[in-house]
């Protein structure tokens, strides 16, 4: 990944005279990778098309994609790579969408991770933001079908929702546009440590807790660099078949590496699928 | 240093160490967390549907009422099922055999050959009429009645309300969403286990998917219910006993996917229940002439039409069967002899056993088979009456008891999985082995139990 040298202009990081490029497919270069999370019928891929300019197939059911689709924009000079994941409803299953989806987070380290939500059904929603947060800290909550939202008469207050959660919540539109320059100077923000985000986690009870604390030690022995071993050791006490396994065969490591280039993500994340 | 497998044992130690129910506690708390997180968020403007979604899924999805409006539900449905395809079945058979017969009197006028009558007219037409006939109807009312459940949104609410069964039997909660597209057909439901994550949960959900009775099973179902169960009342107390029948027998069936599930995690298939997600889609307003359009066209004619064409090769098997002269008497009856002593160990006859192998490719012509087999042998080729002269044609000249009802439709329940379904089972698994044992399973049931009410009732009528 290439670096960059922050805008020299301040202006270009406020919403008001912020820049979007769509930049579909071309992404040779990037200099930030953004993952696109959220439950199935959010409108994740209508954010993602009018993101990236491309015309990605929408309303996906649970369990039919199993792949991720990419795009690219840039915003203030800064070139993203948009990763849209598989809409899941949770991250605690074991199907092929939902691995997908959570070995990307979980390993291939996107600089920032848009959680899309539906403003009318808020509290399902929730639960996947709260499973994202225990993967990862960089984490924009989008909160999507405003529009729709303020037709059946509810209200979403997302300063509410920010203060919460730890992590920022902007409430948007995708289909109308609404709230898109908001959602990616506050990205930026996030990526570039200007918003300092503290994500609620759901503690669990103490017995709970202080085997967590045994196991996450010992997972980073076994894999130096290893991102969030935290929520490895929630997944390997539920018995979590497919981690156990990555542990087993000791690709834990070999993952972590090669989810950075694309092809070889998807097929590593296709033999593991295969093999099991 | 740890080494992988130490990390793997201080893993399962620990999670040995937490009390059972940790994950669900973990999974409760999450759901916790975000409800209380939305409360504080979300500030909803009076809005009556909403409440009223909410309000349903309380009474819906309840322990107690939830269960008691599933059986309801289910009772209402077999019930219009049952009432409503007896009155259009033996309209239907009226006009299909009257023609048949009309048909076959043009034949002989003719003076076309014997054979040649009887092979197209007393075989492969006659097994279709029966097959359209006796099907027919039963589809067409029930097919309609389960979209509705389907598209008004209630079939993840069962889901929700038998996950804690499944999860005791050591199955995926999702495996109630299969089983309930098995009661459609059990290929489909075979095809529907994709939805299910883990290949354990799957296998068993695939193979105990042939415990519900499919649309090709009701109408032997409904017919045995009617005739035998209900025989003696009549009207509409007749109708209720007869769909009070079929709902026990598929209740029955329930239980046994229960109980094979839990058998099957706990031997071959051994492993813990794993969590998911579900949602509860909301309540929607069903779109009739899609519900029409999608359980006529795309269900009923579609499963008619599969039927009737095993329907017509089984029809020309029979008649040829049927007229293959062996020894003194045709091949049917030698063969149906054969297997009568067998077929009386479990209740049932040879005719009976006879039917069903002639029935593997599609479980529909059943009843087909046994009635033209029946009739056959005693010259009364004209097909079916009225429920009364089917009646008496089973029990005064075949011997046909309550038993024989009874142990008939446990069979029909139980039995091995009908050819298309053990093909989509080889399909979904890619392994003989799975599909030889989705057979062994149901096969092996079926006779034990049949075996298990036959001895009793032998007991039974030994002490009295």
């Amino acid at each position: 990944m290439t670096t960059r040298t922050p805008p020299a202009d301040p202006c270009a990081t406020c919403p008001a005279y912020a820049h979007l490029e769509r930049m579909g497919i071309k992404m040779d270069t990037f200099d930030r990778v953004v993952a696109l999370a959220g439950n199935p019928n959010t409108g994740k891929s209508t954010l993602f098309n009018t993101l990236t300019g491309l015309k990605q197939h929408t309303g996906n059911w649970p369990g039919k994609t199993v792949t991720r689709a990419e795009g690219g924009y840039q915003f203030n000079g800064v070139r993203y790579k948009l990763v849209d994941l598989p809409g899941t409803y949770s991250l605690l299953s074991t199907s092929q969408d939902e691995e997908v989806a959570r070995d990307f987070l979980l390993f291939g380290q996107p600089d920032c991770t848009i959680v899309v939500t539906d403003a009318t059904a808020l509290e399902r929603n929730l639960n996947l933001v709260l499973q994202v947060l225990e993967i990862t800290d960089k984490v924009v909550v989008a909160v999507n079908l405003m529009d729709e939202a303020r037709r059946k008469g509810i209200e979403v207050d997302a300063r509410a929702l920010s203060r919460d959660l730890g992590v920022p919540a902007v409430p948007i539109s995708a289909r109308n546009g609404e709230g898109i320059m908001s959602l990616l100077s506050t990205v930026a923000d996030v990526i570039e440590g200007r918003i300092a985000t503290n994500p609620c986690r759901v503690e669990g009870t103490p017995a709970f807790q202080k085997a967590i604390r045994e196991l996450t030690p010992l997972i980073e022995q076994l894999a130096p660099g290893i991102p969030n071993a935290r929520w490895l050791a929630i997944r390997l006490l539920e018995g979590d078949a497919r981690v156990q396994q990555a542990i087993r065969s000791g690709e834990l490591a070999d993952i972590v590496r090669r989810q950075r280039s694309p092809e070889e993500q998807l097929s590593s994340t296709m033999a593991i699928v295969g093999r099991q | 240093m740890a080494t992988p497998e130490d990390v793997l044992a201080r893993a399962e130690a620990l999670r040995n160490s937490l009390p059972s129910g940790f994950r669900d506690e973990v999974v409760q708390s999450l759901y916790a967390e975000a409800e209380r997180i939305a409360r504080r968020a979300v500030k909803t403007a009076a809005d009556r549907k909403y409440d009223l979604d909410q309000r349903i899924d309380r009474l819906v999805t309840a322990p107690v009422s939830g269960l008691l409006i599933m059986l309801l539900l289910l009772t209402v449905v077999i019930w219009t099922t049952v009432s409503g395809a007896n009155v259009f079945s033996e309209m239907l058979a009226t006009v299909l055999f009257g023609f048949g017969d009309w048909a076959r009197a043009l034949f002989v006028s003719w003076g076309v050959p014997w054979w040649i009558t009887g092979f197209i007219w007393d075989g492969v037409y006659l097994c279709l009429a029966w097959v359209v006939s006796v099907m027919f109807p039963p589809m067409a009312i029930f097919f309609p009645a389960f979209t509705l459940l389907e598209d008004l949104g209630y079939l993840p609410r069962v889901a929700f309300n038998l996950d804690w069964l499944f999860r005791k039997a050591g199955a995926h909660g999702k495996q109630s969403l299969t089983m309930m597209m098995g009661f459609g057909c059990n290929a489909a439901g075979v095809v529907a286990t994709r939805v299910i994550d883990s290949p354990r949960e799957r296998l068993i959900a695939i193979l105990t998917n042939n415990f519900v009775p499919c649309n090709g099973r009701f109408p032997t179902l409904i017919m045995l219910a009617t005739i035998f169960v209900a025989a003696g009342f009549s009207g509409v107390t007749a109708s209720f006993i007869a769909a009070g029948a079929v709902v026990g027998v598929v209740l029955i069936g329930v239980a046994f996917t229960f109980f094979m599930s839990w058998l099957l995690s706990r031997t071959v298939l051994r492993g813990e229940a794993s969590a998911f997600t579900l949602e509860l889609p909301p309540y929607r307003r069903p779109n009739v002439l899609r519900i029409l359009y999608t359980s006529l066209i795309d269900r009923t004619i579609f499963v008619l039409w599969r039927a009737m064409l095993t329907a017509a090769p089984a029809g020309a098997v029979i008649w040829l069967l049927a007229n293959i002269p062996f020894g003194n008497t045709s091949l049917a009856i030698a063969i149906a002899g054969w297997l009568d002593g067998f077929g009386r160990i479990f209740g049932l006859d040879g005719v009976i056993l006879l039917a069903y192998i002639i029935a593997i490719p599609a479980n529909e012509i059943v009843v087909p088979t046994m009635m033209m087999m029946y009739t056959g042998a005693s010259m009364m080729v004209e097909g079916p009456g009225s429920s009364e002269a089917i009646r008496a044609l089973l029990v005064e000249q075949h011997g046909w008891s309550l038993l024989t009802a009874v142990n008939l439709m446990l069979f029909s329940l139980l039995h091995n999985p009908c050819g298309t379904t053990i093909l989509t089972i080889y399909k979904e698994t890619r392994s003989y082995k799975w599909a030889a044992m989705s057979v062994m399973i149901t096969l092996g049931t079926a006779f034990l139990v049949t075996f298990i009410t036959a001895s009793l009732a032998r007991l039974i009528s030994h002490l009295i």
